[in-house]
């Protein structure tokens, strides 16, 4: 029998990136706000100090801050008429676990997304005419636009100390920044990190071949900080360990370094580690969230009731939850209706090796250093004749040179022998990739629901994903990758080795942790799970958080725009406060 | 790549290292036995005459089977050690005795089912298993085809073995073959290149070849030096002379319990060496 | 909605005195006092940083218990709430001003100076009297006191007595009246309820104080506390007062970063005082003397390149190579009064057991160094801070392997 707990005002599942932010701005308007974490908690101190995080075994390859998919995972398969099966280890994505989710492991690589993007499919039909956008492909505007978003774009900048160069302030556009970028109203809060050798060889390549390219927003601090909540921040020294690990001095933004030292002293605001929510509670009606319930590492139940439930966890939990809990219609896609679990993306990549001429030092790094083009990405050039809409950026990353995973060897190199030790000797130093990042339009058999079969630690059904990339993509990727070895031509160089996506998506290789939609935000509750707010079409005290809400998938990185969401739904939340009412009528 | 190798500081002998007073201390502290072996793991390095540990997971069958396979993937040549040298056979048994080898964190429910490429591993044995059953099966083939078990094979013969596994040519009965040869080989790398703290890339065996200089914090100085090579020693997340730490539960467990400590050595001999070998300061940058 | 607007209902109940919503006062009705005496009085019990010591880990507010480590042994913090029978709600205010100011608790008995009754004892019967005041409205807690551990002969009370006799000069704080009003105001802070030269002045044998070199730097239980007179390498010749200012209301300023016992004193006292007595306690620090500067011998060569490897292995990563630190973020360790201080255990406590900066509402950060006692050996941290006291034009004393043993042993007999 569950333990039924006093009631808080908001419940926020999951204790990452976007609770914090909702966390930090519901208590200063008053409201008393618990968030629950499935995961443990931690702290730069001890967890990521110096003296043990640059463990790239520990971290990186035994994953050991990640989700462990005994608990929880998915299954997967690329086509409705194939058999799922569980996803037994994590590869193409890494959902993190415990406090700051995410937001400690990622790189840095913050970006808005252009303004196209939110107004995808009109914006493509009036370019391109109606018929650009093929049967299947069921992308849809956001129901915001960039101009609505700019300002909490700006906020969750000025909270994370963004490194960067502007492009494009209030519609001037400023030298060395991205000239494609949506104009904004004010310069980043520090200025970009340093260069090192990779980005330096990849700028003038670049330049040569008659791109634009400038150095990428990053959430490493270039200088120390003090950030909008006179949270003070180090300053990068590019040890080479952002991605997949937690920053010891200080110097890469999550919840941790930005937020929790305010939050964590307010008296309205508590949370509770390792506890995993299993169900959203609505009330009779089905159109009211009473609470969730909640398991403990003993396995004891809770039912913690709350005025407003805000599901603030990784993109799949947060739909797996809406099912399993039955909020909102599932998604059928016979039928093309309902709309949980509808309009799943990802990330679509490809990377082009590069043996340069001089030593490049790649373990001098952070995880947003890089040099990045912007040409190809969105609809900044003509898709005329192209074959496919949208696109991606062309960066030189040179998040770290860690010797067991971030190895760019030359083409023909031997698996392994004497020809693979001499290939890293003579090498290592020397390399370095390129990677085209682009995004994943929406189509109707992309999508999740539950597993017939396979059950998670607590009895749950898994989540199945159904989902592969299109032809789209395909044309998109190579046209990416083809444009990427044409810089990398430019870059004096022992040898190139392009590697384009092939095949079908696989869940096994690393790709990126950028799995959006499945609750998509909309105009239209008959294509989304929220509206332009982020609040439940069907249970207006329920909202959803994350890359779970975006229709589909822009050529960038979401972190950036999964935080300006957040601080634009704490906006709306605290209207919501004052008069607990749909914030726009169905 | 002459001015690389030039920063590269030959290794303490392991004479030196070994009679460091503070390392007796530290044996007074841990279990006498874990203790023990971990002198032998530290002072034997640099060599084939390195005697390894009693194997925690592994048979002394299956030991020599990977000694024989590592042997041949990463061979000790003119470049420098092998990944026998570097105690990569230590490191896989430390990590199969540990959470990788009972897939510990892994979705280990059924239905079994054979998948897709695409989607990943479905076999319902733990990598420990694999390994097990892997060998088990390999050197049947072995003395049925060559007469002789893996790894009393001559080293060209160890080669079309494991390209033959590579390929997915031998039948491992319900491992295929390449699932095999993956695992062996993605742990033989790992244990090359991972910290020298989990019992491989032994004398930094493996960064010394790839110019890799570890884990160090700070490099603001050095990352506009375009084109120059990184002078620093070698530095381990145990200092520059790590204990090799053999672990029950690696990698959670590192820094508890006994055999799990940090290097106790001094850092000044490492550093005199590397003095005097330049005949200047060690370090390029900063003032004493 | 049922929204609570807990800010909101703080604020109102601040604007219509907090006096009624939260104070109780637990005294008889005759020893009742104003608002203003027990808000006076709540302000210097901030400033003589009494909750912290009468409090035990985890215990209830002022019910004492917190062990005193002594050279002579362990003595307890008393209870200090108005409970009749195991506090001090029997005891008159003369009672109360006798132990302020001579030592001697209600009944005679004499207290140990771990008491720092040698520097309330300068503080006016006014303000003794206000402190009573607002313990009076602490809620009682029943906790017996519990008896120190001490050897002989520290164990026999008569010897206190005697120690009285011999160090204590009971008096309130005399006004110089050359001074200006800010310095004496800061000398009766420092000198009277903030008790600074309890850690920061030298001892003799018998624990007294060194009142011919005041705050020149003294043990603070297993630390050494700073020289906080003159000297531009290890005492506050090198910040200003503003600095000083900052320091105490925040925990830091450019020159350093409160550790150890510090962080404590700035998280429960420091951080509490009006802009203006800290300015006082700034204009009176600022005109100490120092101690002469000794000329410590170079360190060996040897012991300096060991060093230096450590640093750049351990240190380098938040303290910068050349010692500078992070404006804001990380301490400097360069020219810091701090790192070159006469004693090194402030330094070595920092690099065995880690540190956390003090999380004040300015600086709400509390940003954190990792333990390196774990990592790093007794010659290594020798060496390591031996490096660090000589490095980039600092100047001190050779750290040896037996300072560090000796800290470290002390810690994890403290922790037992």
């Amino acid at each position: 029998m569950a333990k039924k707990l006093p009631e808080v005002d908001v419940v926020l599942v999951g204790f990452g990136w976007t609770a914090s932010i909702i966390a930090q701005e519901l208590t200063d308007a008053g409201a008393s706000v618990l968030a629950l974490e499935r995961g443990g908690w931690r702290d730069t101190v001890p967890d990521f100090s110096v003296t043990q995080i640059q463990d790239e075994l520990r971290y990186a390859v035994r994953k050991e801050i990640f989700e462990q998919t005994r608990r929880e995972t998915l299954t997967f398969r690329n086509k409705p008429e194939q058999l799922a099966l569980p996803m037994r280890e994590l590869g193409s994505f890494l959902p993190a676990s415990g406090v700051g989710g995410a937001g400690v492991h990622w790189n840095g690589q913050n970006w808005r997304f252009l303004p196209t993007d939110f107004v995808l499919r009109s914006h493509n039909q009036q370019r391109y005419g109606k018929k650009a956008v093929p049967d299947g492909m069921t992308i849809q505007d956001w129901g915001i636009t960039y101009e609505q978003l700019e300002p909490y774009y700006d906020k969750f900048e000025y909270l994370c100390g963004i490194s960067g160069q502007a492009g494009n302030i209030q519609g001037k556009l400023q030298p060395g920044g991205n000239p494609f970028e949506g104009p904004r109203a004010r310069g980043y809060p520090l200025p970009p990190l340093k260069r090192c050798a990779a980005t330096v060889l990849f700028d003038k390549a670049a330049r040569e071949v008659g791109l634009h390219p400038f150095p990428a927003p990053a959430a490493n601090t270039s200088k120390p900080y003090l950030n909008s909540l006179g949270v003070q921040m180090g300053q990068c020294t590019y040890c080479g360990y952002c991605e997949w690990f937690g920053c010891a001095n200080y110097s890469k933004a999550s919840p941790q370094t930005t937020i929790l030292p305010v939050l964590l002293k307010k008296d309205n605001f508590s949370f509770r580690t390792h506890s995993s929510v299993v169900r959203i509670l609505t009330d009779s009606s089905g159109r009211r969230a009473t609470g969730v319930v909640y398991v403990d590492q003993n396995g004891r139940e809770y039912i913690q009731p709350a005025q407003m439930v805000v599901l603030c966890a990784f993109a799949h939990h947060n739909v797996h939850l809406l099912l399993v809990s039955k909020i909102g219609a599932p998604y059928d896609p016979k039928t093309g209706a309902g709309v949980v679990g509808r309009n799943y993306a990802y990330q679509v990549s490809s990377s082009v090796n590069v043996t340069c001429k001089e030593i490049l030092n790649p373990f001098m790094g952070a995880g947003a250093l890089g040099q990045v083009v912007d040409d190809f990405n969105g609809d900044n050039f003509d898709h005329a004749g192209k074959g496919f809409l949208g696109g991606g950026y062309i960066a030189l990353w040179n998040t770290g040179g860690r010797p067991i995973l971030q190895e760019y060897l030359p083409k023909g190199t031997p698996k392994w022998g004497a020809g693979w030790k001499k290939a890293l000797h003579e090498d290592y130093l020397y390399s370095t990739h390129m990677q085209c990042h682009g995004g994943v339009m929406s189509y109707r058999d992309n999508y999740l629901d539950l597993d017939p079969t396979y059950k998670d630690a607590y009895g749950n059904p898994l989540l199945r994903l159904t989902f592969d990339f299109h032809h789209n993509e395909n044309a998109m990727s190579k046209f990416l990758t083809d444009r990427a070895t044409e810089i990398a031509k430019a870059i004096p160089n022992r040898g190139i080795n392009p590697k384009p996506r092939e095949g079908d998506y696989s869940i096994v290789p690393y790709q990126t942790t950028h799995n959006t939609g499945g609750a998509a935000m909309g105009a239209d509750p008959h294509t989304s799970f929220v509206n332009p707010f982020l609040q439940s079409w069907d249970v207006p005290n329920l909202w959803v958080m994350g890359s779970s809400v975006f229709p589909q998938n822009a050529g960038y990185n979401p972190t950036g725009t999964v935080g300006a969401l957040a601080f634009w739904a704490a906006d709306a939340m605290k209207r919501y406060i004052r008069n607990p009412q749909p914030l726009v009528q169905a | 790549m002459d001015e690389r190798r030039q920063t590269l500081p030959d290794p303490i002998p392991a004479t030196e290292a070994c009679d460091s007073p503070s390392r007796r201390s530290f044996i007074v502290g841990g279990a006498v036995l874990v203790s023990s072996s971990l002198l032998l793991a530290g002072c034997g390095g640099g060599g084939s005459t390195r005697q390894p540990v009693a194997p925690r997971y592994f048979s002394r069958d299956e030991r020599e089977f990977v000694r024989a396979a590592i042997d041949r993937l990463i061979p000790k040549d003119a470049l420098g050690p092998g990944a026998v040298e570097a105690g990569v056979d230590e490191f896989i048994d430390a990590q199969l005795a540990g959470p990788f080898g009972q897939a510990s964190g892994i979705y280990m429910r059924g239905p079994f089912r054979l998948g897709t490429t695409e989607q990943g591993y479905q076999l319902p044995f733990t990598p420990a298993q694999v390994y097990r059953l892997g060998i088990q099966r390999v050197d049947e083939h072995c003395t049925k085809s060559l007469g002789n078990v893996f790894a009393q094979l001559k080293p060209d013969q160890r080669d079309k073995i494991l390209h033959d596994l590579q390929d997915g040519k031998i039948d491992l009965g319900e491992i295929p073959s390449a699932n095999f040869f993956n695992l062996l080989w993605g742990n033989t790398r790992e244990g090359f290149l991972a910290d020298p703290i989990y019992g491989g890339n032994r004398d930094f065996a493996g960064w010394k070849l790839i110019g890799y200089p570890g884990p160090r914090y700070n490099y603001i100085n050095e990352i506009e030096h375009f084109g120059k090579p990184y002078k620093a020693p070698f530095v381990s997340l145990g200092g520059e002379h790590p204990v090799m730490c053999r672990l029950s539960d690696a990698p959670t467990g590192r820094f508890h319990g006994p055999g799990c400590e940090y290097a106790r050595y001094p850092a000044r001999s490492h550093f005199a060496a590397l003095a005097g070998k330049n005949g200047s300061k060690a370090w390029p940058a900063g003032s004493l | 909605m049922k929204i609570r607007w807990l800010i909101a209902v703080a604020l109102a109940l601040a604007a219509t005195g907090l006096a009624i919503a939260a104070v109780q006062v637990y005294a008889p009705k005759h020893r009742r006092q104003t608002w203003t005496t027990i808000q006076h009085g709540r302000y210097l019990v901030h400033a003589g940083d009494c909750k912290a010591c009468h409090t035990a880990q985890g215990g209830k507010p002022f019910a004492g218990g917190r062990p005193v480590p002594t050279p002579f042994g362990v003595v307890y913090s008393t209870n200090i709430t108005p409970d009749p029978e195991t506090g001090i709600g029997e005891w008159s205010e003369r009672d109360f001003y006798r132990a302020m100011h001579f030592g001697i608790a209600r009944g005679g008995k004499h207290l140990y100076p771990a008491f720092p009754y040698p520097w309330y004892t300068r503080m006016t019967r006014g303000d003794v009297d206000a402190i009573r005041a607002y313990l009076d409205t602490v809620k009682p807690v029943r906790e017996r006191n519990r008896s120190p551990q001490l050897g002989w002969p520290f164990s026999m009370r008569s010897m206190l007595k005697m120690w009285d006799t011999l160090y204590l000069h009971p008096g309130q704080y005399q006004p110089d009246p050359k001074r200006s009003t800010a310095w004496n105001r800061g000398a009766y802070l420092v000198n009277g309820p903030g008790h600074c030269g309890a850690c920061h002045s030298g001892k003799n044998l018998l624990g007294a104080p060194d009142r011919d070199h005041p705050m020149q730097g003294g043990m603070a239980e297993h630390v050494f506390a700073p020289n906080l007179g003159a000297g531009k390498r290890d005492g506050l010749g090198g910040w200003s007062k503003q600095e000083i200012v900052e320091y105490l209301a925040t925990g830091s300023n450019a020159h350093a970063t409160a550790g150890g016992p510090m962080a404590e004193v700035v998280t429960a006292s420091t951080q509490y005082l009006k802009q203006r007595d800290l300015e006082a306690i700034a204009t009176y620090l600022k005109t100490l003397d120092g101690p002469r500067p000794g000329e410590p011998g170079k360190p060996n060569n040897d012991t300096m390149q060991q060093g230096r490897a450590l640093y750049v292995d351990d240190c380098a990563g938040c303290h910068m190579d050349n010692g500078t630190g992070l404006p804001n973020a990380f301490p400097p360790l360069r020219a810091s009064s701090a790192v070159q201080a006469a004693k090194p255990q402030l330094l070595l406590a920092v690099i065995l057991e880690g540190a956390r900066s003090p999380a004040t509402p300015t600086k709400p950060t509390g940003l954190t160094m990792p333990a390196f006692g774990s990592k790093l050996d007794d010659a290594e941290i020798a060496a390591l801070t031996t490096y660090i006291r000589n490095a980039w034009g600092n100047r001190a004393g050779e750290v040896s392997k037996g300072d560090v043993s000796k800290l470290r042993s002390a810690f994890a007999n403290a922790s037992h």
